[in-house]
């Protein structure tokens, strides 16, 4: 089985200062959190920078409480992310059309199932 | 039931299959790739990795000659080889300069003594940032940089010695 | 010799599969006497089997390192248990097992089976038998499990470290025998469509099949969500991860088609849906079976990249699956739907149950492909993960929820008292829930929050089909209903609960620091090197408080050489309200540790629900087989006494 795992090529230096620390404020660290969670880790690509143990995805857990220590809103952290990596780092798809198509579909799916079944249930009363 | 109805799943299933096909047709890149080839690279000035070696800054970058930056770093493994590939490049004119990643000063003057020293620079990016902000994900990397400071390519992986041909032709489109 | 033993067992199997498909034409087309030969042969095929997959468990165990997968996935220095579960935490034994059921299970279609008419059940054993012959072939030729190396290396490569753990002895078994298991529900749908006998008859002998693979499915998908929390070291249970996916995907279809075969049981309605719902489950085991292997999407679960293989059995899924949705249009204008249902019924229920269903089915498949289609269009990549999954699929399982409270108090074909007269109770109590989370956690998210009304609301509900009347004379099946669906209301809360209370700590500490997580305070006493069988550690020793309460808990990091790897063991201690989750990651350059420290509230509850969901399938399994309630005595089974569930 492939899974990624901690030990591929790692340098010595040790996690940079915020990927493993909290951030003072409550507030601000949820927000960090929760960017966190919709980032995608480009080298265990199958996880969240919040829940890889890869050093890049440290360093960018790193970038992302400070940014977020500064001030800076998660949509603007998102944003210049994908403006260098593209859509493929943001797990939460944008606005784009590209994703609408996935925003429609339960729509769809749930007027098709309704249309299928609608001779099987009699709704006006006998 | 319609015939409609009846053969619907069918036919989804065809666009599946046909998908899937593609997918096992055209394998997926697993690479992340920049997408800033074609912008101008960010602007950054990171400490000099060795105090041998002059710091490296984006304005570096601008002063009308194409450069190769190489994102690499001494713990990286096919980043010995590279190396002697990169001097190949260095000894036919190109601007080779490095960014190093996680690394400490010792370890990169061992690398370098061991492997040889093709770099005209070397920026020490101890938390990855600049390496995030141009939109690599890994180690090694390099990206070829005209005069102006626009990226023109992006070189995923380690310079294998017949890479050096389509380098070498980049940078001169680059000039 | 062992391992040509297996391999020569695993051809005759195949063989006998080739027989029983030339004999199911022949039964359906000359309607000569072959019933008794046709279950003799799906016996003995998965006799053999059994035997071929015992084979490689032997050659695992005792480590035979000319044995090329034993080599590749094994190591003598590993303990006895991941010597043998390591025979199927790869690729080729895993296939193996797949098979094995697969024969199995026609081996017992073959015993057991006999309330189905003689001539659907033949075509379904024929079925059966095509579907193993796929399979045969493939690992036969593309993934042989028994390939030698000579000369024998002295040892081997290791298993992972990650699946050095207790959870691969249980997850993939009863995951497979779920996954698999839906062959049979497959395979006599086929032989119903073939014969035309679709009708109420057909879906009783279904259902135990149906029951007994959704049960064990739910455990191995349960059981995989608890295996990944404790491993992974970062507190997630579930990731939207493409094969955890693959596993939900059968799961919701089974969990369709347990309820729409009641209705074709009881009402012998729903026929074209409770057929499609048949072909659909197994066809979403073998969609799964592909996505792990083809190595076409990125997955922690993936097994290595081998697009041969992916190959062969993206062409066996477009056979079987096309076969079968040929025979589905091709017959599916025999299937007459009689007059439609009341609107307050317990059949309307069903059929909304199966749309919602159908329509979070339909999304985690669209989500999961999604970017294959987008790349495959445009050249453009998008990732479509848990945000996505959330967003679309949480709110549609809480609608989904709130119904489950309605469904069973309706009764069959019109409910003509007021239903909505026997919920005060259970809604009160969501509306005591809501208003609690809004007064005391006014910023808790909108999902959790409504999560917590459903839960409290369902809870109760589910049990009303019990009340007014003596729940001891309740049947079985009903008080499996019961339990499935209380079941599906804890660990709602337990959902609840983890996404609103979890508090997390984040730390790097030196030996004497105190960090407080939750209601409790962590102090970190030391950090010492240690080892175990196969590998070298770092244990942290930590000691929490709470109130009177003292524990300790030690947590490492494991490092392994073959292959050189490093794992989390996370040390957690389970309370009656929550669980203590504590991680010891790397040190800083200062000297000081990294732990990551979690209390989580009542998280136990999402698996404790998952393992109730399952025992109310098993009552209504044995209920159902039996007719037992608790002073019942054993009855003939009775369908016009289907009253309750």
């Amino acid at each position: 089985m492939m899974l990624c795992s901690m030990a591929l090529a790692d340098s010595n230096l040790p996690p940079a200062y915020w990927s493993n620390r909290q951030l003072p404020d409550p507030k601000q660290e949820a927000q960090a959190q929760a960017l966190m969670e919709q980032l995608r880790c480009l080298v265990c690509q199958g996880q969240s920078i919040a829940d890889s143990d890869a050093e890049l995805a440290g360093d960018m857990r790193d970038l992302v409480r400070r940014r977020i220590a500064a001030g800076e809103k998660p949509s603007a952290i998102r944003a210049w992310l994908v403006q260098r990596y593209g859509t493929w780092i943001s797990y939460k798809p944008t606005a784009e059309p590209a994703a609408w198509p996935l925003w429609l579909a339960p729509l769809a799916l749930l007027l098709v199932g309704a249309w299928l079944i609608r001779r099987r249930i009699r709704l006006k009363a006998r | 039931m319609s015939r409609a109805v009846r053969f619907a799943p069918l036919a989804l299933l065809l666009l599946v299959i046909v998908a899937l096909v593609w997918r096992l047709a055209t394998p997926a890149d697993t690479d992340v790739h920049s997408t800033l080839e074609g912008k101008r690279v960010p602007a950054f000035a990171l400490a000099a990795g060795l105090p041998s070696k002059p710091a490296f800054s984006s304005g570096d970058l601008a002063t009308g000659r194409p450069h190769l930056v190489n994102v690499f770093a001494s713990w990286c493994v096919p980043c010995v080889t590279e190396v002697k590939v990169l001097q190949t490049l260095k000894d036919s004119g190109v601007a080779v300069d490095g960014i190093a990643i996680r690394d400490s000063a010792p370890e990169l003057a061992d690398f370098l003594l061991r492997n040889g020293d093709p770099y005209e620079r070397i920026g020490s990016d101890p938390r990855s940032q600049v390496q995030i902000a141009l939109g690599s994900s890994g180690v090694p990397e390099s990206f070829v940089v005209d005069g102006k400071g626009v990226i023109r390519y992006q070189h995923i992986g380690p310079i294998e010695q017949g890479d050096v041909p389509m380098i070498l032709s980049k940078l001169e489109k680059a000039r | 010799m062992i391992a040509e033993t297996g391999l020569a067992a695993l051809w005759l199997a195949a063989g006998l599969a080739a027989l029983q498909f030339v004999l199911m034409i022949a039964a359906l087309r000359t309607e000569t006497e072959v019933s008794r030969a046709m279950r003799s042969i799906a016996v003995l095929q998965g006799v053999l089997t059994l035997i071929a997959f015992a084979m490689l468990i032997i050659v695992f165990a005792r480590s035979d390192m000319s044995v090329a997968l034993v080599f590749e996935n094994s190591n003598s220095a590993k303990p006895f248990i991941y010597k043998v579960a390591g025979a199927w935490g790869n690729h080729e034994g895993s296939m193996l097992m797949w098979v094995t059921i697969l024969a199995v299970a026609g081996a017992f279609l073959g015993l057991l089976a006999h309330r189905t008419g003689e001539r659907t059940l033949l075509a379904a054993l024929g079925a059966q038998a095509v579907l193993a012959l796929g399979f045969y072939a493939f690992l036969l030729f593309a993934s042989n499990p028994f390939a030698r190396m000579w000369p024998a290396p002295p040892d081997g490569q290791g298993l992972n470290p990650l699946l050095q753990d207790p959870g691969l002895a249980f997850h993939p078994p009863t995951l497979y025998l779920g996954y698999v298991g839906l062959s049979v529900a497959f395979s006599l749908a086929v032989g119903a469509l073939l014969t035309g006998e679709v009708d109420s008859r057909l879906a009783r002998a279904m259902r135990p099949w149906v029951l007994a693979a959704w049960i064990l499915l739910t455990l191995g998908i349960t059981a995989g969500s608890y295996w990944a929390y404790y491993e992974l070291g970062w507190g997630g249970y579930w990731f939207w991860d493409p094969v955890e996916n693959a596993s939900l995907m059968p799961w919701l279809a089974a969990t369709a088609l347990l309820h729409s075969i009641n209705v074709l049981a009881a009402r012998g309605a729903l026929k074209a849906w409770t057929m499609m719902l048949a072909v659909i489950a197994f066809s979403m085991s073998m969609v799964g079976t592909f996505l792990v292997r083809s190595g076409i999407l990125t997955s922690v679960h993936a097994f290595a990249i081998d697009p041969q293989r992916g190959t062969f059995l993206l062409a066996l899924l477009a056979i079987y699956v096309g076969a079968a949705f040929v025979l589905f249009a091709w017959r599916g204008a025999v299937l007459k739907e009689g007059a439609p249902f009341e609107l307050v019924s317990r059949e309307s229920g069903l059929v909304i149950n199966n749309l919602i269903l159908s329509v979070i089915l339909g999304v985690v498949f669209v989500g999961t492909l999604y970017p294959l289609f987008v790349e495959a269009v445009s050249g453009e990549k998008l990732s479509v993960g848990a945000p996505y999954f959330n967003a679309v699929a949480g709110p549609l399982a809480l609608l989904l929820a709130a119904l489950v409270g309605i469904g069973p108090l309706l009764a069959w074909r019109r409910e003509r008292r007021p239903v909505l007269k026997k919920l005060p109770i259970p809604a009160l109590l969501g509306a005591t829930a809501l208003a609690i989370t809004i007064i005391l956690w006014p910023q808790m998210n909108m999902l959790p929050r409504v999560g917590f009304m459903i839960a409290a609301y369902l809870a109760a509900a589910s049990l009303l089909p019990l009340i007014g009347r003596n729940p001891l004379r309740a049947p079985f099946a009903t008080w499996g209903m019961v339990v499935a669906h209380f079941g599906i209301a804890v660990a709602l809360l337990g959902m609840a609960a983890n996404a609103a209370f979890t508090v997390e700590r984040l730390a790097i500490a030196q030996p004497g620091d105190i960090l407080s997580v939750g209601p409790w305070q962590v102090q970190l006493q030391s950090v010492v090197p240690t080892a175990g069988q196969n590998f070298t550690a770092v244990e942290a020793e930590l000691r929490a408080t709470r109130g009177g309460d003292i524990i300790t808990l030690s947590p490492q990091t494991r490092y392994f050489s073959d292959p050189p790897t490093a794992t989390n063991e996370s040390a957690i201690r389970t309370f009656w309200n929550g669980q203590l989750y504590t991680v010891v990651g790397k040190q800083d350059v200062s000297g000081a540790w990294q732990l990551r420290l979690w209390w989580k509230p009542f998280v136990t509850l999402i698996w404790a629900g998952g393992a109730l969901i399952a025992l109310g399938g098993a009552l209504a399994l044995v209920g159902r087989r039996f007719r037992f309630s608790f002073f019942r005595r054993r009855e003939k089974a009775d369908w016009r006494r289907e009253r309750y569930a």
